[in-house]
């Protein structure tokens, strides 16, 4: 099992390197100058040359990208062209609601679906079951800012539960944190619920239809504990799965929740770095994206052994 | 009265082109305390289904139950599923054909023996333990206390099928149904779960209905002896009248297809006796007897009149106009 940790976090490296490299060359493959961007619509020639040098965008590639490298793991994400501020600490002051969006979709989605997918799967064919399976449908394809600004007019203008938008820091208190999450969560789970639900669904169909379920109904369990002890632990590792690879899907769906609700966080972030072409905080942000995504997918892996005694490492 | 008095049972199932499968049709048998009753045919004769039946796990729909299955008197088919939670695993319990798919893959021994008696006897989890220990050594699991921490894939087929019978008996039911406990097992491990089921027969004292199609094994521990052919009890009999005087043709037919050690080495070799023919759908109402169409002996009588059971000799009876008839002590 160590031997296996080891090997894993050994292996995020060179996946690490290939995201760094790539995000390094976009500043050579995406149109436009920074320093002709930092310069700005006056700047001679010259001035252009002279801010090309001071960045260092003038000396080869392979150099740059080395010393890039060097300093993020250090620990320096380097300097925004556009505030002058260091990424890192651009990165810092906004981490924390994009992290507290995500988890409480994280939660909402799994306490919601995993239980939707259930009840589908052991009432498969009734009308609970098309329910479910219209609203997986739907989750899937209306877009998350149809669904926010949706959730925002009814629940927030006309019934006045939530706030409209913003974010309160955790640090205010539960409620204030929360009551400000409930809408862009609900709005970012849509599609997350979908995914979860429908893999949940069609695994546990799988499952209990397998000798051991008639066994525990032989034995005289009940339903509950036929379908959540006896059938969702062997259902598990599908399931897990499919929330590790939706966790891209709220990294991505994040960016558009936020501009909606109008978050301060990472996504917000990146789009207005976006939008200024600022370099160091677009490479910064999806480094960290990156690495958030490869972590969890690793975690997951790991989760497999509490599932599958069969799983070993 | 008897421990269990089948009586009439049908269990149909509802077909997706809107036909009905008559899986088992009409069938009545007993079953005495303590008394061990084998259920044999070919696949597809609804033996499994009478077990499934008697158990009330055939799901309904497709399936359909009628007639009355009376334990202690009670009719199960008119009890409430949560009445019927409470005898399942308690009162009569159930020992499967597959032992390598039948234990759940990611719970271990000991939690799935303790559910029964947590169940049941309302057991803590540690005691459940304790007592799960215990039954592993009652069905001769070696290094029980190690054993009950492991899971499924950690036993090899036989030691499963000994944990299965561990389950079945771990809250002394009155009743147990054995459906092909030794069918995918190796030929060794089949005698050894066999000699198990018979000791534990003598010290747990339950009832046993064994379905098989094996008559050898039918011929170790059985008692008495009923022949299912297309949904219906064709013979039933004491085991050493069956083998030694079948009265039913399709009785006869399965018994001359059983292969006899070292006939083929003494030169007296013949073929071995088949049944020619296929089990009839069991979507159409049968006209007249369900053995007739593959039947060496049958005449335009059969095919119209469905023979009644009969005692053709004492406590033997038989589905067959032709079958002779013995002196019935009167």
């Amino acid at each position: 099992m160590f031997a296996y940790i080891v090997r894993r976090v050994l292996a995020t490296i060179p996946v690490m390197a290939i995201v760094a490299l790539f995000v390094f060359s976009l500043l050579y493959i995406a149109p436009g100058d920074p320093a002709a961007v930092i310069a700005g619509d006056q700047a001679t020639p010259a001035d252009v040359e002279r801010i090309r040098a001071s960045l260092g965008l003038d000396r080869p590639f392979l150099v740059r990208f080395g010393e890039w490298v060097f300093r993020i793991l250090r620990g320096d994400l380097g300097v925004s062209i556009f505030t002058n501020l260091p990424v890192t600490r651009m990165i810092a002051q906004r981490i924390e609601p994009t992290l507290s969006l995500m988890v409480v979709t994280l939660f909402l989605a799994i306490s919601i679906a995993v239980p939707m997918g259930v009840v589908a799967a052991w009432k498969a064919g009734s009308w609970i079951d098309r329910a479910v399976m219209a609203f997986a449908v739907l989750g899937f394809s209306v877009p998350v800012f149809v669904v926010g600004y949706l959730l925002a007019y009814y629940f927030a203008l006309e019934l006045d539960w939530f706030p409209v938008q913003g974010y309160t820091p955790f640090a205010e208190g539960l409620g204030p944190w929360l009551s400000n999450l409930v809408l862009p969560s609900v709005a970012l789970g849509g599609v997350y619920i979908a995914l979860i639900a429908r893999i949940t669904r069609a695994t546990m169909l799988e499952v209990l239809q397998q000798d051991y379920i008639r066994t525990a109904r032989a034995k005289g369990a009940g339903q509950g504990t036929m379908l959540f002890v006896h059938a969702l632990k062997n259902a598990a590792v599908p399931i897990v799965t499919v929330i590790g690879i939706g966790v891209a899907l709220l990294i991505g769906g994040a960016v558009v929740t936020e501009s909606v609700f109008a978050i301060p966080g990472l996504g917000r972030l990146t789009v207005d770095a976006i939008l200024r072409r600022d370099y160091p905080v677009i490479q910064g942000v999806i480094l960290l994206f990156s690495f958030v995504y490869v972590l969890v997918n690793l975690l997951i892996d790991l989760s497999y052994t509490l599932f599958d005694p069969r799983i070993r490492y | 009265m008897a421990l269990l008095e089948v009586e009439n049972l049908q269990t149909h199932f509802r077909t997706p082109d809107g036909g009905v499968n008559r899986a088992v049709d009409g069938l009545s048998f007993s079953v005495e305390a303590g008394e061990t009753v084998a259920i044999v045919g070919e696949s597809g004769c609804g033996k499994s289904v009478t077990s499934m039946s008697i158990l009330r796990l055939i799901p309904e729909p497709p399936g359909k139950l009628a007639g009355s299955i009376r334990f202690e008197g009670r009719d199960l088919l008119k009890l409430s599923e949560r009445e019927m939670r409470a005898i399942r695993g308690n009162e009569i319990s159930m020992i499967f054909q597959e032992p390598m798919t039948s234990l759940n893959p990611v719970l271990t021994i000991g939690q799935q023996i303790g559910e029964a008696l947590r169940l049941h006897q309302g057991l803590s989890k540690s005691q459940a333990e304790a007592k799960a220990v215990e039954m592993l050594t009652l069905v001769g699991i070696p290094a029980p206390a190690k054993r009950v921490k492991e899971y499924p894939h950690q036993l090899s087929g036989g030691m499963r099928q000994r944990v299965m019978i561990a389950i079945a008996l771990a809250c002394n039911p009155k009743l147990l149904i054995a459906d092909e406990p030794t069918t995918a097992l190796d030929v060794t491990i089949q005698a050894q779960i066999l000699d198990l089921m018979r000791d534990l027969k003598r010290t747990v004292g339950a009832a046993i209905v064994l379905i098989t199609h094996d008559l050898g094994v039918v011929a170790e521990v059985a008692e008495r002896v009923i022949v299912m052919y297309a949904g219906r009890k064709v013979e039933e009999a004491r085991v050493e009248d069956l083998f030694r005087t079948p009265k039913h043709p399709y009785t006869q037919g399965l018994l001359g297809a059983v292969p006899k050690l070292g006939s083929s080495l003494d030169g007296t070799t013949e073929r071995l006796a088949e049944i020619p023919g296929l089990v009839p759908s069991l979507k159409q109402k049968i006209q007249g007897c369900v053995f007739a169409s593959r039947c060496p002996y049958a005449t335009d009588l059969c095919r119209e009149v469905a023979p009644a059971l009969e005692e053709k000799a004492p406590r033997h009876v038989a589905a067959c106009h032709y079958a002779v008839k013995e002196a019935v002590a009167a």
